[in-house]
């Protein structure tokens, strides 16, 4: 096991999402909704990563974060990598794939677009992965990710 | 196609298609029969031009228009949303053409009538009538869309119709030349598109020495409220304007264009030239407005 693992406790079952974007674990753990259920979470935010220099973490017992289930955290944290495990066996590894539309979860900041004005889901398409943009599907603005709010 | 909402819909066959039909209506190829069906024209913002244009399209196809201009001939001021007003309209029109302030609102349009919608321009996003007829106008003096040298002068960074049409005639292979006061040049997220298809590009502070090379110049209104100080505006203003003396040394070909209204842009002086071509563009609108409404109409020829 590597040192920067040691600073939380081991699961039995459950996922391990880690490589989370530096301060960005609570939001995931929002759009997962895994705050506000009875489960054991564990959250690590700021930690010392070789990769990544900071990195947040979030370990869940007793729930399988499924792969679908991950891409929704793209747009916040396209870094993140998902371990599954069983018995203290990690039996699945996957990292997140960006999906090319986003439906609902954005808020566009373009306050002029008619998703704001008549109570239209929001649909956005990604427009650029590196940096993330995003093209809002209605008004057509570009923004980078960092510049949009969510809602989930 | 069901809907013309934005120029980002249309494929170059889409293009090449409307093209040609609205240049066997102007010539008059094919007749076109819309006898009995009725477009509705809303024009939530107004837009003079743009609505008689519209008009005219649907009654030289032999179609008729009921029309509403302005928010406060709508149910927008009792409250009513914009859906319900659509879902109404589209119980008894055929096709809808909207023009909005907000963007994104044609789009919405198309998503909640099931008849075809025209978007005849949503807030700063689309025009893509004005696009295509810019397009077709292009097309009709030079023979051809491809490999062209494009000047654009004026409030690059506001006109959407600039916008439109970079974005449209990037699959043809063109030359372009932006020339605009500093604070008015075209859009990062346009000059973004046009790298990412390796599109020629040159940003100039004055169009003077890239004249000779230009096949059209397309030219815009720079508004002096854009300023915020006078002195700034009347500094820049006579670098934008187009003279008879400006075109001494162009192309045969070369052609001046405008969407219009114009106001001191291009000198009347201009008018009388060969080069002169924004009228003659007005007046495709027209003959490409006819192709578009065939063409999301099904309508027989
Ligand atoms: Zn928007």
């Amino acid at each position: 096991m590597n040192k920067e693992k040691l600073k939380v406790d081991p699961i039995k079952n459950g996922t391990v999402i880690d490589h989370i974007t530096s301060g960005k674990a609570l939001q995931v753990a929002d759009i997962l909704n895994i705050s506000n259920s009875e489960k054991e979470i564990m959250i690590g935010i700021n930690l010392t990563s070789r990769k990544m220099g900071k990195k947040d973490l979030i370990k869940i017992e007793n729930r399988e974060i499924s792969k679908e289930e991950a891409n929704s955290i793209a747009l916040i944290s396209p870094t993140a990598t998902l371990i599954i495990i069983d018995d203290y066996k990690v039996i699945k590894k996957f990292g997140i794939d960006i999906p090319n539309e986003i439906k609902n979860h954005i808020i566009c900041p373009n306050s002029n677009c008619i998703t704001n004005i008549e109570g239209v889901k929001t649909r956005f398409e990604l427009a650029n992965k590196n940096p993330i943009e995003v093209r809002c599907a209605y008004c057509e603005k570009k923004y980078f990710i960092d510049d949009v709010k969510f809602s989930f | 196609m069901k809907n013309l909402i934005s120029m980002r819909d249309v494929s170059t066959k889409d293009i090449l298609k409307l093209i040609d039909l609205a240049s066997k209506i102007e010539k008059k190829e094919i007749n076109v029969d819309m006898t009995g069906k009725l477009a509705a024209l809303l024009f939530f913002e107004p837009s003079t031009r743009t609505h008689f244009s519209f008009e005219t399209a649907v009654k030289k196809l032999g179609g008729n228009t009921f029309a509403m201009s302005g928010t406060s001939s709508t149910s927008v001021k009792k409250g009513e949303t914009l859906s319900d007003t659509l879902m109404t309209i589209s119980m008894y029109a055929d096709i809808i053409v909207m023009r909005h302030v907000i963007e994104g609102a044609a789009r919405f349009a198309a998503e909640t009538v099931d008849v075809p919608v025209i978007n005849a321009g949503d807030g700063t996003n689309q025009h893509p009538t004005q696009a295509m007829l810019d397009l077709y106008s292009i097309q009709k003096t030079q023979g051809t869309l491809n490999n062209l040298t494009i000047g654009m002068i004026g409030d690059l960074r506001l006109g959407r119709t600039v916008h439109s049409l970079a974005q449209a005639l990037s699959d043809f292979n063109p030359k372009f030349y932006f020339a605009s006061p500093q604070h008015l040049q075209m859009p990062t997220y346009i000059k973004d598109d046009l790298k990412s298809k390796n599109i020629q590009f040159e940003e100039l502070e004055d169009i003077k020495e890239v004249m000779p090379e230009l096949d059209i110049m397309y030219v815009t209104r720079i508004q002096k409220e854009r300023f915020a100080v006078l002195e700034d505006y009347e500094k820049v203003k006579d670098a934008y304007i187009i003279t008879k003396k400006l075109l001494e040394g162009v192309k045969n070909n070369f052609k001046v264009l405008h969407p219009l209204p114009r106001v001191n842009e291009i000198t009347t002086e201009v008018d009388d030239t060969k080069y002169a071509y924004y009228f003659q563009q007005a007046k495709n609108g027209v003959y490409m407005r006819q192709a578009i409404i065939t063409e999301l109409l099904n309508l027989n020829y």
